[in-house]
């Protein structure tokens, strides 16, 4: 198991600096520069500008340095000034010395604050809107789902499939502008634009409050995200567990004479819901990057809008630190997919 | 004793037996499950009429997805006034034929209705070219991949597994403006300036198609993969080893029909996510050029005015709606048909 979970860290470092690379690459080949503006620029500052940002060394050694900075600690025994380029994500002290840790630079487009920054007082927001939208998916799929396959060929299954299929075919720029239209327009019950918690943030991400004026932005741009996919998960549910129930340790069970919530409860669901776990992992990273649309439809200060700006603007650390952040999330996530699945499922052996 | 057993078969069989060995080849009972599937055959029913209004676009539309009439600038018919109370303080009718514009106009004053039928190109080319780049790049690699085994399998897999982790969303996006900009002032002549005229030719499409069958093949590649590789082990694949067959012999004739079925069904389902990704990228402004209509560039321009006139992102986000559900049902209903699990069932 720890030998599997260290292969498993190695490889996701691999994948995580070939990503890297390629995005490095990527954008470094769009043509413009960060300091194109419409009414251009003296060539003198915008050399000096490039210097500044290290912009007028070779591609490789930019790169290099990007990394430098982004994982090798910094340690000082003074205190780190309190500027743009001395700033990090963690800073703590440990014994006489103190530490600067994961730095991912400045932004290009606006001058007084880094990338930390953003991943301090942005990320946070999409982080909540996403994972609100994961508990709407799970909590409204698998509920669904259940239901669905335990009364199925009823009128129950067959609403909640055709529910299912109405949530897959209304992707969020579909219902994000109808739910404003209905709740926030007509009724004028929610807020159309905005996001009720603002940092700083409680462990870095979470809200301070969750009263009325937290939910009242939040309840739109949730289910506008996740209802898609919690009628992705009700018909995996509902098709998983009809596939577990025909299984002949089902039969074993009714040939004892369990009870038949006993069957469900003890014995099938558990088993149905491996699949299920397994779309999991990539369902939360397509909502966290799904966030981006939902910010955009509904005026909410997430990553979202930052990262199209960043890059119509050639912002290059702001691009780099979205996509790394992101891709992490991706490959944390399906790795703790693959770890629960060991879990659910005693036949699984970690190698 | 020896028994000829295929003559005691032919036999019975002449002979007119009860026992009658009723088969029905697959295509058939697939056919007949997808015809009795309501949902899967209004699905295909919506569909084809969505084409057939796309294929006569300039027939049906009443006036030009571009003409502005800025006299006429989010003109707003009487009957909608009615459906939509909320338009009366903004909403006004165009002078002379109220009922001009039927669900009204946009911002610089052009035929939404025209807009949205113009728009479905954008959508429903992507729904064939989508799956289409995303099949031959994925079945291609995948098949090479389970075919070879070994290192090159190894290495291909591994290659699949890194653009896993490429957020797709924002992969597709760097992609797009990377499309977008490097190809803006290409070179004459080159391979990039034929590209880019004839991108500019499709409105915008080309990039967009491109675009998104770079991201979307992964999936493909792993599923034919693991089809080859279940196939490849298979004694009919052995004997035709041993009689000597090619290696692309084997690949075309033997392994390729046999796994084409379920790949094709998966691509199907698929479908409304490119069309999503489509309204996505225009929506966010890196899909068609304008004035080129597209469901999702529409929606984004109409969101901004939601609260005066709703009517300009409804109409085309309802589009957009009724057609990934189209394509859902009949993806549905075809996976269905051709699940082996249901063979012979109604």
């Amino acid at each position: 198991m720890g030998k599997y979970i260290l292969k498993r860290l190695v490889y996701m470092i691999v994948v995580l600096v070939v990503v890297s690379i390629i995005t490095f690459g990527l954008m470094h080949s769009v043509p413009g520069g960060p300091f194109d503006k419409e009414k251009p620029l003296p060539k003198e500052i915008i050399a000096n500008l490039e210097k500044r940002y290290h912009l007028d060394q070779p591609l490789p050694v930019q790169y290099l340095e990007y990394m430098k900075a982004l994982v090798v600690p910094r340690v000082s025994k003074q205190k780190f000034p309190n500027t743009i380029d001395d700033d990090a994500l963690f800073k703590f002290k440990v014994g006489d010395y103190y530490v600067n840790w994961v730095n991912f630079g400045p932004s290009y487009s606006s001058r007084s604050r880094t990338v930390n920054d953003m991943l301090r007082d942005q990320l946070p927001i999409s982080i909540q809107l996403g994972f609100l939208a994961f508990m709407v998916a799970i909590l409204i799929g698998m509920p669904l789902g259940i239901l669905a396959a335990l009364k199925q060929n009823t009128w129950i299954d067959y609403l909640c499939m055709t529910l299912a299929i109405f949530g897959v075919s209304v992707p969020v720029i579909v219902l994000g502008p109808i739910l404003i239209w209905i709740f926030g327009v007509s009724l004028k019950w929610l807020p159309v634009t905005g996001w009720g918690a603002k940092p700083p943030f409680v462990a870095g991400f979470l809200p301070k409050t969750y009263n009325w004026n937290f939910w009242k932005y939040a309840i739109m741009p949730m289910f506008a995200l996740g209802l898609s996919s919690s009628a992705s998960i009700a018909r995996l549910t509902r098709a998983s567990l009809l596939q577990v129930i025909r299984e002949d340790y089902i039969r074993t069970a009714r040939a004892k004479g369990l009870k038949e919530r006993a069957i469900i409860w003890g014995h099938a669901l558990k088993n149905s819901l491996i699949p299920v776990v397994t779309i999991l992992g990539p369902m939360f990273a397509s909502l966290l990057t799904g966030t981006f649309v939902t910010e955009t439809i509904f005026g909410i200060p997430g990553m979202g809008r930052y990262f199209v700006n960043s890059i119509t603007a050639r912002d290059y650390p702001v691009i780099m630190g979205t996509v790394l952040i992101y891709a992490v999330f991706l490959v944390v996530s399906n790795l703790i997919v693959d770890l629960v699945y060991g879990l659910l499922d005693p036949r699984i052996r970690f190698e | 004793m020896a028994v000829d057993l295929g003559n005691t078969l032919k036999n019975s069989h002449d002979a007119g037996s009860p026992i009658s060995l009723k088969s029905e080849s697959l295509g058939k009972d697939a056919l007949r499950r997808l015809v009795k599937n309501r949902a899967a055959m209004v699905g295909g029913v919506i569909i084809i009429l969505l084409y057939l209004m796309m294929i006569f676009a300039d027939k049906i539309a009443p006036y030009d997805f571009a003409t502005q009439t800025l006299a006429e600038q989010n003109a707003v018919p009487p009957w909608l006034m009615k459906v939509f109370p909320s338009m009366e303080p903004y909403g006004k009718p165009p002078a002379g034929d109220v009922n001009k514009y039927i669900l009204g106009a946009d911002y610089v004053g052009r035929d939404l209705l025209s807009r949205i039928i113009y728009g479905s190109r954008v959508s429903l080319i992507i729904a064939i070219i989508g799956p289409l780049i995303s099949l031959i790049i994925g079945v291609v690699y995948g098949s090479i991949s389970g075919f070879f085994g070994g290192w090159v399998d190894n290495l291909m897999m591994r290659i699949v597994d890194v653009l896993y982790a490429f957020p797709s969303l924002l992969f597709t996006i760097l992609l797009m403006t990377f499309f977008r900009n490097s190809l803006a002032n290409p070179a004459p002549g080159s391979f990039g300036a034929m590209l880019s005229s004839f991108d500019s030719k499709l409105g915008g499409m080309l990039f967009i198609f491109i675009g998104i069958g770079l991201t979307a093949w992964q999936t493909m590649a792993r599923l034919t993969r693991g089809q080859v590789l279940s196939i490849k082990e298979k004694e009919f694949i052995e004997a035709a080893r041993s009689i000597g067959s090619s290696d692309s012999r084997i690949m075309f004739r033997h392994i390729m029909p046999n796994i084409i079925g379920p790949l094709v069904v998966n691509e199907t389902l698929m479908i409304p996510g490119y069309i999503n990704t489509e309204a996505f990228l225009s929506f966010i402004g890196l899909g068609v050029n304008p004035p080129t209509p597209s469901w999702g560039a529409m929606i984004s321009d109409g969101s901004k005015v939601v609260r005066t006139y709703p009517n300009q992102t409804i109409f085309p986000a309802l589009m957009l709606a009724i057609t990934m559900f189209a394509f859902n049902f009949l993806g549905d209903g075809l996976r269905d048909a051709l699940d082996p699990q249901m063979r012979g069932k109604t």
